[in-house]
């Protein structure tokens, strides 16, 4: 019950195309911070997504945080990701028509789970504790759109964050940002995601930052589909 | 409740889109609304012409031939009713009151209608109500007149003004009785029926307009001429050449007295004295033409050697026919009964109908208009609701990435399709009240140009159960449309995954 995330025999592919995954085994351990390489085209996207539940694999085991996802129902599915895992974009994160403040209180606001998980504390205000935690207290009543995108990846960070999910999914999130914002932002990734013992499974094309995880993956060493 | 926050805050987001749709939307149910409410107004004022007569009797013909004649101003019969046939049912015993109306003739393009103080007593029209005066009284004398509101207003016509009445129907008559002026004694009150439309006469100035000689044939030397002269006397042309051929060996008859009678004319107007002192001066040099152009003015046999008003007095003339007339009666359980004794009357061929039944069958005739006009709005209305469609479904698009993020914070299927959903809903929601809004300020505008204009009354009424329904059938189609980008949406947003590229 250790392990957040046990793929088995995983195989999928899209519609009727090529397997874009076929990965014998994975697991990871709880509070592990894994670092996700691989060329572009691998599948790391796909995986993530199959991780999330929003793909849903055509054979083997996937059990993330010890819910076996094929044997739950879509909406169940979607129930289960809004409850326990956050989700961070490479890019274009936000919702165009929501605040800053709206957009981080999303999940909260979407599920009774994560707002329960609040201790208490308002979804405003641990709204505004996690921006002022990644330094973006002074922009919550902005637009979204008027964000700079290292301010956008932060807002979309504190989103993922919210009521603690366990696990915390990152696509790419340091793309777009220079070498130095990079590091910075993922040393404040990793003080949230330990004060809420989360997982976190984390993208990038960018060996440089690899030392600063606690797991490293190659996903064309662990996925046969790769060519 | 957040997902209603979410669809309003998106639709705020994409204002000039959501405000084109909606303004769509409302444009065309204005539309929808407007067709109704001229549809309801129309057929209100149209069923409102006449309301407490149980029979409309006339000559046997057309049931709607009759209701056009005598009640909407329309058309006329081609035979009269005897006087003697309309008082033997007017002194029926099941016949509590009746109203006789002589037809035929304009006065520049207004129905001059003879009736009698019936009219005013018993006439009833939107639901029960009575011809009013607005100005000066009932017309009584032989050459008084009444005259509807709009014909006084369109006319410029005030109490006290001389008109002439042409023999015969439309703008120029057959003949022009300029001779027998009428004199404006009253002016009804507005009604918004034909009777604004109408000029009211007596039943015996009528008949005086009948006399195609200008002669009253009321001395007995002259009795086989009156005959004849009675006999089709709301005839057309025909006829009236022919008496107008032995109205000109008259005329000769009647020099002497004509003239004597212009003297008269002089004075009586010298003596009147009061707001027509310019027209009274203006008269008599008038006449003095004529008079020296004796020779010439027989040519024209309507200038000269006719009567005027004032020779004669109201008893003198008899009425011999009317046109139609309406009757009440003591007991509507008799209705029926009088209806199948006047269709079966064997002394002359007559008819009665009743005025809703008749109404009704008219409506129906015109049923094809109004299902037309409605289905027409009713297209105009999908074709509104169809760009919400397009609108919508085309944002999906460049909403994509909206939907991925949605579903990655745990926005389940249920939630994608309620906000989209919602969003149309919405948009048709505001769209049916943006134009349920519009029609009324239009109305409320549009009232008194239509009024003046097209004579129809459009009642401002509180929206209908007609409306009522149509409103909520564009808010469920809108709702319903809504599906179908929502039900994209979902299918886009599982497909995309949670790589969404733009
Ligand atoms: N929605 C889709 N439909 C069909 N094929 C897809 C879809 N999304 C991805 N693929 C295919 O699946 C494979 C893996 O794509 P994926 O997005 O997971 O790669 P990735 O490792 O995330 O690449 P990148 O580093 O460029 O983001 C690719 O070959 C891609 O073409
Ligand atoms: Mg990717």
């Amino acid at each position: 019950m250790s392990l957040a995330i046990d793929l088995r025999r995983l195989r999928f592919r899209y519609g009727g195309g090529p397997w874009v995954l076929d990965i014998p085994e994975l697991t990871l351990e709880r509070g592990t911070r894994a670092f996700l390489f691989g060329p572009s085209g691998s599948g790391k996207t796909t995986l993530l997504g199959v991780l999330a539940g929003v793909l849903e694999a055509e054979e083997g085991e996937v059990r993330v945080l010890g819910e076996d996802l094929a044997s739950l129902s879509g909406a169940q599915r979607d129930a289960f990701r809004a409850e326990h895992i956050g989700y961070v974009f490479q890019m274009f994160n936000l919702i165009p028509y929501l605040s800053v403040l709206d957009n981080i209180a999303l999940p909260a606001r979407m599920n009774a789970e994560r707002r329960a998980r609040l201790d208490g504390t308002g979804v405003r205000e641990t709204a505004t504790q996690l921006a002022d935690h990644l330094q973006i207290g002074d922009l919550l009543k902005k637009p979204v759109t008027e964000l700079s995108v290292g301010q956008q990846q932060r807002v979309a960070a504190c989103r993922a964050l919210i009521g603690s999910p366990e696990l915390i999914v990152a696509d790419e999130p340091t793309s777009s940002l220079d070498f130095d914002r990079r590091e910075a932002f993922l040393e404040l990734l990793f003080q949230e995601c330990e004060r809420a013992g989360a997982t976190l499974v984390f993208v990038s094309h960018d060996r440089t930052l690899e030392g600063m995880f606690s797991r490293t993956i190659s996903l064309p060493d662990v996925n046969k589909a790769v060519l | 409740m957040l997902i209603f926050d979410l669809a309003l805050k998106s639709l705020r987001n994409r204002a000039f889109s959501t405000s084109l749709t909606v303004g769509s939307i409302a444009l065309s149910v204005a539309l929808l609304m407007g067709v109704e409410n001229v549809r309801v107004g129309m057929r209100e004022s149209f069923s409102n012409t006449i309301s407490q007569t149980d029979l409309i009797v006339g000559t046997k013909g057309g049931t709607i031939q009759l209701l056009l004649y005598s009640v909407f101003g329309m058309g006329a019969p081609t035979e009269n009713v005897s006087w003697e046939a309309y008082r033997e049912w007017a002194d029926h015993p099941a016949v509590e009151w009746t109203i006789p109306y002589g037809l035929g003739d304009s006065h520049r393009g207004f129905r001059v209608i003879g009736t009698n103080e019936d009219f005013y007593r018993h006439y009833r029209y939107r639901g029960g109500q009575q011809i009013a005066l607005a100005e000066g009284r009932a017309n009584e004398g032989l050459f008084d007149v009444t005259l509807g509101a709009d014909v006084a207003a369109e006319l410029n016509y005030a109490l006290g003004d001389e008109i002439a009445v042409t023999h015969g129907l439309g703008e120029v008559g057959f003949i022009n009785h300029d001779h027998m002026p009428f004199t404006v004694t009253g002016v009804l009150a507005k009604t918004f029926t034909p009777v604004d439309r109408a000029i009211y006469v007596t039943l015996e100035g009528m008949e005086a307009i009948h006399w195609e000689d200008g002669a009253p044939p009321a001395s007995d030397d002259e009795h086989d001429h009156e005959a004849e002269a009675q006999a089709a006397p709301s005839d057309d042309g025909h006829a009236h050449e022919d008496e107008a051929e032995a109205a000109h060996d008259d005329d000769h008859a009647h020099d002497d007295e004509a003239e004597a009678a212009h003297d008269e004319d002089g004075h009586d107007h010298d003596d009147d004295g009061d707001a027509h002192a310019d027209e009274a001066e203006a008269a008599p040099a008038d006449d003095g033409h004529a008079h020296d152009d004796e020779a010439e003015a027989q040519a024209a046999p309507a200038d000269d050697g006719h009567v005027h008003a004032e020779d004669i007095s109201i008893e003198d003339v008899e009425v011999t026919q009317v046109t139609s007339f309406f009757v009440g009666t003591t007991n509507r359980r008799d209705v029926l009964q009088l209806q199948r004794e006047i269709n079966d009357f064997e002394d002359e061929p007559m008819m009665a109908v009743i005025p809703g039944v008749a109404l009704n069958e008219m409506w129906q005739g015109l049923a094809y208009a109004e299902t037309g006009l409605r289905l027409v709005a009713i297209f105009v209305v999908l074709v509104g609701l169809l760009g919400m469609l397009v609108s919508l479904y085309t944002s999906l698009n460049e909403r994509r990435r909206e939907m991925a993020i949605l579903r990655a914070v745990g926005a389940g299927p249920n939630r994608i399709i309620t906000l989209l959903v919602l969003e149309s809903l919405c948009l048709a929601s505001a769209g049916a009240l943006a134009g349920l809004t519009l029609v009324y300020a239009l109305l409320a505008v549009a009232q008194p140009l239509v009024e003046a204009q097209a004579g129809l009354f459009i009642p401002i009424r509180p929206p209908g159960s007609v409306e009522l329904l149509f409103l909520g059938a564009v808010v469920l189609a809108g709702f319903l449309m809504g599906f179908v980008p929502a039900l994209k949406a979902y299918r886009t947003a599982l497909h995309d995954g949670l790589a969404v590229r733009v």
